[in-house]
């Protein structure tokens, strides 16, 4: 083991998170000793370096683990590292037109997004469970961090507070579990977990260890009953902040929750199976019903991707590679969604300031016909309309629990995307059939572009992407087992 | 030969194109309406001379698929099939005969947002010829639902006072109905391995499956359709669309029900259908006969029609589930011309309503003195709703009820009751509304069919006469594929006996 670390060669699977870390120090050291002066500058190399390091970790090789077995690089990692990459890059990108507004226009913020970043990266690649605490939590205090960046916003601060006191019951809890299942199987990596729980025989010491690990990884991808502080820190933060939020976190501790549970866990998948099945029904129904009373773009969203987390663990219920598959593929359809309607979020301004209330967006399509065209795209394809990309996700995490048999969860969710149609239409309706109120500013170049092309992904996606995405996604979905 | 072998893909994406044009035309001032109408026209136009071209190519004596095209797409499940038989290709021309008139008849009246207008028509062309094209089942599915979208800003953007509740109405009763559908195609696929719907035609469900995927489908396309009682989105929808929008509803959305009936139901869910028909036939009758007596107590023209339109869905029901060769072929003859006269009616009110300002029958009365042209146009519509010999109405519920008395002489004696109620408020709506006094204000100076008004119903006059005394072309066009569709029906029902029996 130890002469492996030795050679740089035996690094290679590494490499990308090296090269994060070393950039992200580079960058802090930049940012520091030009005393704060070059924000946009760092801002501009944070986004190449993202980019670069999602380019470099398509061609790492794959298949091997490192540092006794803590980290591991497969198939579903890339995938979802590469995700997880490209929404922290466009994240970024979002935040150069709003970085002034929102105080985000100071070095730390792009240095505490690569970290969180890096965080991700080690969260993905976690094989064991000391690591993957470790990665957890360096993603999380970038966050809390970065949720509180705006310090003369209550708002800002209450969200950063809030994240921060929930997080960390979180992952107290989360460390709990780990803990238990310690105890009961003797072992921190998890392939070694996997070989003893395979035997059989097993307490309820350790089902109670995977109860409260599961517990604290829910509360991580904000699904139903450990949700409370999405909504809060979603409307609190500033609002490229919770695009980056939205998009590249979930992602990440979706992965994380994956691996446990497909992987690690799989030979007590009757055991997680149930607790995912109500995860996933009850933050669907609570999504769709909550969501409707919200008048807050971003409280909106918030919901919406409450309810979009439980569609996605409709296909972790089934419990077989299709299903995993359609989650790899969900997640990822819906990182650009979400990307793109924050884009659009964010280049809706008005007499000098964002308009976040969905009231005053009315008749937008008339003052903006190309905001709101390409943002009622999105809005259609997050309700799962077809042709949209977003019914495609769907169709892959139904298609795996209807292989399941699992018939009354899929019942449930599709009506419940019927349900949810009714918030996503109410921003539509606004911007469609009510006349105008007041003029719209034109959207900032790097917006227009992050929309058109997210955009066109959405709708072409049958044409497109759709034929190599889900080969991608059945690979790493297979090399989990 | 590439055109022969591409007709379908042709057809269907050609709007798509037309679309593009649109869209990247600059500016929004009166020329640039102008040349986005033009191009929609023409693209419409283009379109429906290759729909004629592909039924002159279609060879009526094939009952299997044509222009056949099978390509796997996304990970071997959802595949990219293309294909028509004697059910579905007329449809593809109603649909595309349609779409220029539906442009035509919108030239003057739609002047605000022309370009998202055009845009949302010709997206919902291809998504509507997708339907009746596609011979995959998610992709059936795809353009099945996608419809969705266009005509929800079409109603919600370009419709009345009410548009807003209209349109949600008509966008959650579909999409609830829809959704269930959705997981029944899902089961489908791990029964059966495959969504190529010429696979899955030869594929035998168990009957308890049969069941249920009979009763999802069920959900979906008597929401579309709609049959009583799953119709209340439509009177509304109906009236508060615009013009187009309402010929659209009527003459094409409605029919891509039927035809799911046609295409799925029937062939693929003998069993279940079968055991369901009594159930069919029962919602049938009421939706001929309840809503025939609501349709006499409207006072909105729109919503006269739109009732109307349900019972005559009635009928096509009432063919289908007789699955007899008379029965299916009249329902679906009765579905093409319901597409003619229904859109023609809406056009109609259109007409007036753009002139006065109201659909409300109350306002109007004596137009013949002013407009014979279109007292004449407005009366063969009329007649052909109430199914006279010698229009096209005529025959459709004339075979239904054949093929009904074949199966049930109560159903057939109780839906002929409803070609009696059908007269009396369809004549009844003509005579307030051309007949009697001229009297009122605003109509005294009211001006007859223009040339573009003229344009639009002068062919669907002569096509409404024309069918009637000699539909020939399209029951020909029809025969061989449900002499296939009814044959099958019959022998899995039979094979169905026999199992019992051997038991």
């Amino acid at each position: 083991m130890l002469a492996e670390m030795l050679t740089f060669n035996g690094l290679a699977p590494a490499f990308p998170e090296l090269a994060l870390l070393a950039g992200a120090i580079v960058l802090l050291m930049a940012g520091a000793f030009s005393r704060g002066g070059a924000a946009s500058l760092i801002m501009g190399v944070a986004i190449g370096l993202l980019v670069a390091v999602a380019l470099l970790e398509a061609i790492t090789p794959i298949g091997a683990s490192l540092f006794a077995g803590g980290f591991v690089q497969d198939e579903f990692a890339r995938f979802m590292k590469i995700l997880v990459l490209t929404g922290s890059a466009l994240a970024l990108v979002l935040s150069v037109s709003a970085a002034t507004e929102h105080a985000l226009n100071k070095f730390e913020y792009s240095v505490l997004v690569l970290l969180a970043t890096l965080g991700m990266l080690m969260m993905i690649s976690a094989g064991d469970l000391i690591a993957l605490y470790v990665g957890l939590e360096m993603q999380s205090l970038a966050l809390y961090v970065v949720a509180a960046m705006k310090r003369d916003s209550a708002r800002a601060t209450e969200a950063g507070l809030k994240y921060f006191v929930l997080g960390a019951l979180s992952s107290g809890m989360l460390l709990y579990g780990a803990s238990l299942i310690y105890g009961f199987t003797g072992q921190t990596r998890l392939d070694e977990i996997t070989r003893i729980i395979a035997f059989g025989d097993n307490s309820i010491g350790l089902i109670f260890g995977l109860v409260f690990l599961l517990a604290g990884l829910a509360f991580k991808i904000s699904a139903v009953p450990f949700h409370m502080w999405t909504p809060d820190v979603y409307e609190g933060a500033p609002t490229p902040v919770t695009a980056f939020f939205a998009a590249a976190p979930k992602v990440a501790a979706m992965a994380l929750f994956v691996r446990l549970t497909y992987g690690t866990f799989a030979p007590i998948g009757q055991q997680w199976q149930q607790i995912v099945i109500f995860l996933s029904i009850a933050s669907m129904s609570l999504a769709a019903f909550a969501a409707i009373g919200q008048s807050n773009v971003k409280r909106l969203i918030a919901y919406s991707s409450i309810g979009h987390v439980g569609f996605a663990l409709v296909g972790l219920s089934a419990g077989s590679e299709i299903g995993v598959q359609g989650v790899a593929i969900y997640m990822a359809i819906y990182m650009v969604m979400t990307i793109g309607l924050f884009a659009c979020v964010l280049s809706l301004r008005s007499d000098n300031a964002y308009v976040e209330a969905i009231g005053d967006l009315a008749g937008l399509s008339q003052n903006r016909p190309f905001i709101a065209a390409i943002m009622s795209v999105f809005l259609f394809s997050l309700i799962g309309l077809p042709p949209l990309a977003g019914f495609f996700a769907k169709w892959h995490v139904f298609l795996a629990a209807v292989e399941a048999n699992l018939y009354g969860l899929a019942v449930i969710g599709v009506l419940m995307s019927a349900v949810s149609a009714f918030y996503y239409l109410k921003i539509v309706r606004t911007m469609y059939f009510d006349e105008p109120t007041r003029q719209f500013e034109a959207a900032p170049g790097e917006l227009r572009l992050v929309m058109i092309v997210s955009g066109i992904l959405v709708v072409t996606y049958y044409l497109t992407v759709g034929s190599w995405l889900a080969p991608l996604a059945k690979s790493a979905a297979g090399s989990l087992v | 030969m590439l055109i022969v072998s591409n007709i379908l893909t042709i057809v269907t994406f050609l709007p798509l194109v037309g679309a593009i044009f649109v869209l990247v035309v600059s500016g929004g001032d009166a020329t640039a309406k102008t040349s986005m109408r033009r191009i929609a026209l023409a693209t419409s136009l283009l379109t429906f001379v290759f729909s004629l071209v592909m039924w002159g190519l279609f060879d009526p004596t094939d009952p299997g698929f044509q222009f056949v095209q099978n390509h796997e797409w996304i990970d071997n499940v959802i595949g990219y099939r293309m294909g028509v038989d004697g059910i579905s290709v007329l449809f593809i021309v109603l649909t595309a005969l349609l779409m220029p008139v539906c442009i035509l008849a919108s030239w003057k009246s739609i002047e605000s947002r022309v370009r998202e207008y055009l845009l949302a028509f010709l997206v919902l062309e291809t998504l509507m010829i997708g339907v009746f094209a596609t011979l995959d089942l998610a992709v059936f599915y795809i353009f099945f639902e996608g419809g969705l979208i266009p005509m929800f800003l079409i109603i919600g953007i370009w419709g009345g006072r009410k548009r807003v509740q209209a349109s949600y109405k008509f966008f959650f009763y579909t999409f609830v109905g829809s959704v269930l559908m959705l997981l029944a195609i899902m089961a489908m696929y791990w029964q059966a391995g495959t969504l190529d719907i010429t696979e899955l035609l030869k594929t035998k469900f168990p009957p308890e499956m049969q069941f249920w995927l009979w009763l999802a489908f069920f959900a979906s396309f008597a929401v579309k359709l709609p049959m009583w009682p799953f119709h209340r989105w439509l009177p509304e929808a109906h009236v508060e669309a615009p013009t187009a929008g309402s010929v659209i509803l009527a003459a094409i959305l409605l029919k891509m029900g039927g035809y799911g009936f046609l295409r799925f139901s029937l062939p693929m869910f003998p069993d279940a259908s079968a055991f369901f028909a009594p159930f069919v036939f029962a919602l049938s009758i009421c939706a001929i006969l309840v809503t025939s007596l609501v349709a006499l107590v409207q006072d909105d023209m729109k919503k006269l029609i739109a009732y109307s339109s349900v019972a005559h869905m009635g009928f096509v029901t009432m063919g289908i589930f007789s699955g007899n060769q008379l029965g299916v072929q009249g329902a679906i003859f009765q579905m093409l011309s319901h597409g003619i006269v229904s859109g023609a009616l809406f056009l109609c009110v259109g007409i007036v309503y753009d002139r006065v300002h109201t659909r409300e029958i109350a306002a109007y009365g004596g137009l013949v003195e002013k407009m014979p042209q279109y007292a004449f146009a407005f009366m063969v519509f009329t007649l052909a709703n109430v199914g006279l010999p010698g229009t096209s109405g005529f025959v459709g519920e004339f075979l239904t009820l054949i093929g009904a008395f074949q199966v049930n002489t109560w159903v057939a004696a109780l839906a002929a009751l409803g070609v009696i109620l059908s007269a009396a408020y369809t004549l009844w709506l003509y005579r307030r509304v051309i007949f009697g006094g001229l009297e009122k204000e605003s109509l005294k100076s009211i001006l007859d069919l223009n040339r573009r008004e003229a344009a639009v119903l002068i062919p669907l006059v002569v096509l409404t006469i024309f069918f009637g005394f000699y539909p020939a072309p399209l029951l020909d066009a029809t025969a061989a594929s449900v002499a296939a569709l009814v044959s099958q029906y019959a022998d899995a029902l039979s094979g169905g006996a026999i199992e019992v029996a051997g038991l």
